[in-house]
């Protein structure tokens, strides 16, 4: 069985069978076929981590296929304990994206779900590609259905967020085709991404090239100061658009840092480790005190989610086991916690049509389940032990005290700012008496919205109360990788 | 054993997810009875328990392993020894009676179910956090608590101050949290495991090659117990948590989690021992912390507000204990302030619901009469809380106050100042408070006299009354004994405790003994001075008030520290974070850099654009000049 083809291709084609199904008119049948393609995408990746030999370092499930032979590219698959599980967060997010727009998208219902679906096989491909350009081909695809759900289903400004988006990351993309094609010249003409591990480079290449993979990541991620894209694209996103962007997007730009900089460029990581170091930590500081004072719930998430995402760059550049799997950790969690957060502000904003902090107040009165649960996501956003928001941060903080007690010191901040910006933003919105005439006539949670936010709970505590099966796949990859990271290869 | 080990926490676990999840089908009789039987049960549990520990048995083992990282396993597991199975029964015996109070307290409340449900999360946490053997788990605890505490503050949350109240109580919390996550760290990062024994083994190791880790490490722990012991001057949620309904101050508040800090330090005791610097640091904190919460006490009108400040008081009591390193006097006082604590604010509770929830105590008076159960337990807190024998406060307070004195460790000689100081405030605000509530003329309105309060709320009381008394009689075997065996370490030069030990004639010689010395008369004169002002001259306190105006009014408000906190932190990283936000993302980042480089683009290509006006005068013009200038320079062979 190829399962990471099937991981692939199952939604891509389950997309454009919805697609082919015509208009509006087809809706139910649209999505039936959207759910059912969902949950098969998802089925098929769970042997991927039933079958996973945690024990082995090295890519398993691999797939070799020739692809285009001239230039030496391969239909090159594989994964390790790196990328298994991204694959499964990516297709678990993507049923919930499914079922999360239902009723909400009434317009363009095969286009809507066909872009989710297509973009959830492309970023599969990502996780799981092997191939430099094979990784560069899906790496670009899966800007244009993001830069469509944005684009049409998205809010009022959705045009100039949507351009903005695209612009930021097709720029800093070119800078990493650049990289790409001299490795490629470097390394005798291959775009095996594992040959590029092995190829001796001087520290001004690697330098350079660092730069130039730095920006593409760096953007996606998105570390300070290339971050104001995000706040601006997650406000005008639909709210399934804004799961997926958090839960899954803003992960590649990490993962090209574990997959690319870290093992191909050790050199250069270790030299500039204090610079990205120092951006990590601002955007834990600054952004999370720039989150604070946010007056639209869903750009507080979306800085929040730069605040957390530092704590990945932060883990991945003080090169021990704590930070690095720290790091894997936190981007599971934050796609988990990210996406109930963005569905949460989802769930109020089809009913008040409003995303405004100061238009709500005492919401628990209507909706005491929401609010329940919301609580439940809060929690985690603000990194309480026994949910999967403490886990990264706890082994990050563990990890950086290993390196340096100031960096420490910096990152555990987040332990009050996170907090306080969540918890300051639920009491405004959730506690308090019925504030207007709108929040009183709020219905609580229907049984989709329930099911859906209830199935993110569920994984938030699952992670938060036993950590072990999360983190056991990772360690020999892991290991290989600082191991990988130690060696110079002037 | 290990089955009833897991039977004590998840007995209240079970119980609140039924109660929290199934409120509305079991019903509020439903909810109540699913977890009184669990906690019962738990109670019972730790009770057989500490039976078989007092036999000797001591566990130390772990349950799962919650993750592993490089050469480190993280577990989560139990350490069951005369240390945590005497917490365990404290816990469990107040939250069994607060439980049964509640159905009294809450009768009417909309939100019943709910209440069970966080009353039994938090005894679950509590269980969590004291059975801990190890750090992580220790701080799981210490986070689930605050959670719960934060929920019930907030519990009646469509109220401004609650919801004010629990985000600050939450956010102070993490401040001191955030000191102790890094001790952790630090404790990780040296010694590479999180699991006491083994550390609490390598301690000496690292002390031994340079004292200043140890002191860091103990430092930051210490900020975490100054969170959540509400410590000066971290103190500041603790009066505001009293938003939360009445039952949970007494167990939350005053009977368990803010006791959390104590109980961790004595627990980490082998690691302070090793520092003389964390150990002043903890007395003298401690020190500050008992008689200027003290001297708030005594201008509040707020009968729940005074217990507040009390319980602040009496825990800088138990922290200026840890620092003379007279942990098993600081854990003595913390299991008999439990009691009597719990008295008090169930009994102010029951004066409240009586009231009409009404907490002025200038609108009382006189309630003797009317609520006769409740006046005379909260008269035996009192007198247990002013430290009168044979009563449970007089033994503990007296043990550390002397274990102070006979301490030599820097800053003993004002800690003891503070300490005895303290004595007379406490018995002044106490029996201020009885004297104003419960005597002389009634002060409220006399078409709505109040009612003694039902059984389910007097009979906790009388049950917790009686360990107010009698708990203190217990002290030869808990301070000056060998209760606590290796479970708390002393170092010999620390051992002011054993000094004591060794003059100990009994408890009768304790209080013949107690009452030559200075904290008995200063008690007595505290009540005195009590009854004077609140009983035969009535307008002297407002005079006093008066005379010493600024003073007063600086003592009333806290000495200023919400105030100063709010503009400094809160509205500081406000202002902060809006300067971030408009000057670095809107103004330079996307103004500057993003935006600008769009139009930089949009300028340049407007120049160029001045080159392709179409006009076929203007590129022949151009191409003339272009062959001119390309014949100049091969002319003049600028190109070498």
């Amino acid at each position: 069985m190829k399962l990471l083809t099937l991981a692939i291709w199952v939604p891509i084609l389950a997309g454009l069978l919805v697609l082919a199904t015509g208009g509006d008119k087809n809706a139910p049948l649209q999505r039936a076929i959207a759910l059912v393609g969902a949950i098969f995408g998802f089925l098929v990746t769970i042997p991927l981590y039933t079958g996973f030999n945690p024990a082995q370092a090295g890519m398993q499930f691999v797939e070799r296929v020739s692809w285009i032979p001239q230039f030496n590219v391969f239909y090159h698959l594989g994964v390790d304990g790196i990328s298994v599980l991204f694959l499964l967060l990516n297709a678990f997010i993507t049923v919930l994206v499914v079922i999360a727009g239902w009723t909400v998208i009434q317009s363009r219902v095969a286009q809507y779900m066909a872009a989710f679906l297509i973009m959830s096989g492309l970023l599969n491909g990502v996780f799981s590609a092997l191939d430099g350009l094979l990784f560069y081909v899906f790496f670009e695809a899966t800007l244009i259905p993001m830069f469509v759900i944005i684009g049409i289903w998205g809010g009022p400004n959705r045009v100039y967020a949507a351009l903005k988006f695209f612009l930021y990351t097709l720029f800093g993309s070119l800078l990493m085709l650049v990289a790409l094609l001299y490795l490629y010249n470097k390394s005798g003409g291959s775009f095996a991404i594992m040959d590029w591990w092995k190829l001796p480079l001087p520290l001004g290449a690697q330098l350079l090239l660092f730069f130039g993979l730095l920006f593409a990541f760096a953007v996606k991620v998105p570390m300070w100061p290339v971050h104001t894209w995000l706040p601006d694209a997650h406000t005008e996103a639909p709210t399934g658009g804004s799961v997926v962007l958090a839960a899954i997007m803003l992960k590649l730009g990490a993962y090209g840092f574990v997959r690319f900089t870290l093992p191909i460029l050790p050199d250069a990581s270790r030299e500039l480790a204090w610079l990205m170091i120092a951006l990590s930590l601002i955007a834990v500081v600054y952004i999370g005190l720039v989150a604070l004072v946010q007056t639209d719930m869903k750009r507080l998430i979306a800085y929040s989610s730069i605040s957390h995402m530092g704590f990945v760059t932060l883990g991945f550049f003080i090169f021990n086991s704590w930070g690095v799997e720290g790091a894997l950790v936190q981007m599971i969690s934050h796609g988990f916690i990210s996406a109930a957060m963005f569905l949460c502000v989802g769930v109020m904003y089809d009913r008040m049509h409003s995303r405004n902090i100061a238009d709500y107040g005492g919401v628990v009165n209507t909706m005491p389940k929401f609010a329940a649960l919301m609580m439940l996501f809060a929690m985690a956003n603000s990194g309480l032990p026994a949910t999967s928001g403490f886990v990264g941060e706890f082994m990050v903080i563990m990890g950086a005290m290993k390196a340096n007690f100031w960096v420490a010191f910096a990152a555990a901040t987040t332990l009050v700012f996170g907090a306080a910006y969540t918890l300051w933003m639920y009491k405004r919105v959730i506690f308090g008496a019925v504030a207007n005439d709108h929040v009183a006539k709020l219905e609580d949670l229907n049984g989709r919205e329930t099911l859906v936010l209830g199935l993110l709970a569920f994984a938030v505590l699952a992670m938060g109360i036993w950590p072990l099966p999360f983190t056991e796949v990772m360690h020999a990859s892991v290991n290989e990788l600082l191991r990988h990271v130690a060696l110079p290869k002037l | 054993m290990k089955t009833l080990y897991l039977l004590v926490p998840l007995a209240p676990l079970a119980g609140a997810i039924v109660a929290g999840l199934f409120g509305r089908a079991i019903g509020r009789a439903g909810a109540h009875w699913v977890t009184i039987l669990s906690v019962l049960v738990s109670f019972i549990a730790s009770c057989v328990i500490f039976a078989d520990v007092l036999a000797g048995n001591t566990f130390n083992g772990s349950v799962y392993t919650w993750l592993t990282s490089g050469e480190t396993r993280l577990e989560i597991g139990f350490l069951i020894d005369r240390l945590s199975a005497l917490m365990m029964v404290v816990v469990t015996f107040v939250s069994l009676m607060v439980h049964v109070y509640t159905i009294g307290y809450m009768a009417g409340d909309p939100g019943y179910q709910r209440f069970f449900s966080y009353l039994s999360l938090f005894t679950f946490s509590m269980l969590m956090l004291v059975m801990a053997n190890n750090f992580l788990q220790l701080f799981f605890g210490w986070e689930a608590v605050g959670l719960v505490s934060y929920l019930l503050i907030g519990f009646w949350y469509t109220r401004p101050s609650a919801t004010y109240a629990n985000l600050k109580a939450f956010l102070v919390n993490r401040v001191g949290d955030f000191g102790f996550l890094l001790g952790i760290a630090l404790i990780l990062s040296h010694f590479g495991t999180l699991s006491y024994a083994p550390v609490f083994d390598q301690a000496p190791g690292l002390a031994a090659g340079g004292g200043l880790p140890v002191t860091l490490i103990c430092l930051l722990l210490f900020v975490g117990a100054m969170g959540k012991s509400a410590q000066f001057p971290l103190h500041v949620w603790l009066p505001d948590s009293m938003e939360g309904p009445t039952p949970i101050s007494a167990l939350i508040h005053a009977a368990t989690m803010v006791t959390a800090g104590i109980f961790m330090v004595a627990r980490m005791s082998p690691l302070f021992e090793l520092s003389q610097a964390a150990l002043s640091t903890v007395m003298v904190i401690g020190a500050i912390t008992a008689l200027s919460m003290g001297m708030v006490a005594l201008t509040q009108f707020d009968i729940k507000r005074v217990v507040a400040y009390s319980t602040l008081s009496q825990l800088g009591y138990m922290t200026a204990a840890l620092g003379a390193s007279a942990y098993s006097a600081a854990m003595f006082h913390l299991m008999t302030h439990a009691f009597f604590k719990a008295v008090l604010f169930l009994a102010a509770g029951s004066v409240i619901i009586a009231m009409h929830h009404e907490q002025d105590m200038r609108r009382m008076g006189g309630l003797k009469r009317y609520m006769p159960w409740t006046y005379w337990t909260l008269l035996i807190g009192a007198i247990a809380s002013a430290g009168i024998p044979p009563f449970a406060g007089f033994f503990s307070k007296d043990a550390i106050i002397e274990a102070v004195r006979l301490s030599g460790t820097p800053g003993a000689a004002f800690a003891y100042a503070c300490v005895l100081a303290c004595v007379f405030v406490t018995a002044a605000y106490t029996f201020r408070m009885v004297f104003m509530a419960f005597h002389g003329e009634p002060r409220f309105d006399p078409k709505h006299p109040p009612h003694e309060s039902p059984a389910v709320v007097t009979i906790p009381l009388v049950l917790l009354a009686i360990p107010s008394v009698a708990a203190g009689w217990w002290i030869g075997s808990l301070v000056f004994g060998d209760y606590f065996g290796a479970s708390i370490l002393v170092r010999p030069e620390h051992a002011s405790l054993a000094k004591m030990a060794a003059d100990y004639r009994g408890l009768g010689g304790f209080i013949l003994h107690g009452l030559a010395t200075p904290p008995f008369w200063l008690a007595v004169a505290g009540i005195a001075a009590a009854w004077y002002l609140y009983r035969v001259r009535t307008d002297l306190p407002g005079r006093i008030a008066r005379a010493f105006g600024p003073l007063y009014a600086l003592v009333e408000r806290k000495y200023g520290f919400d105030e100063l906190y709010s503009i400094v932190f809160a509205a500081g990283a406000r202002a902060i974070g809006t300067g971030f936000w408009k000057g670095g993302d809107q103004g330079t980042i996307d103004g500057f850099m993003v935006n600008g480089s769009a139009r930089l683009v949009g300028w340049f290509s407007g120049v160029v654009r001045l080159l392709q006006s179409g006009l076929v005068y203007w590129y022949a013009f151009m191409m003339i000049f272009g062959v001119c200038a390309m014949y100049a320079l091969v002319k003049y062979r600028v190109f070498g």
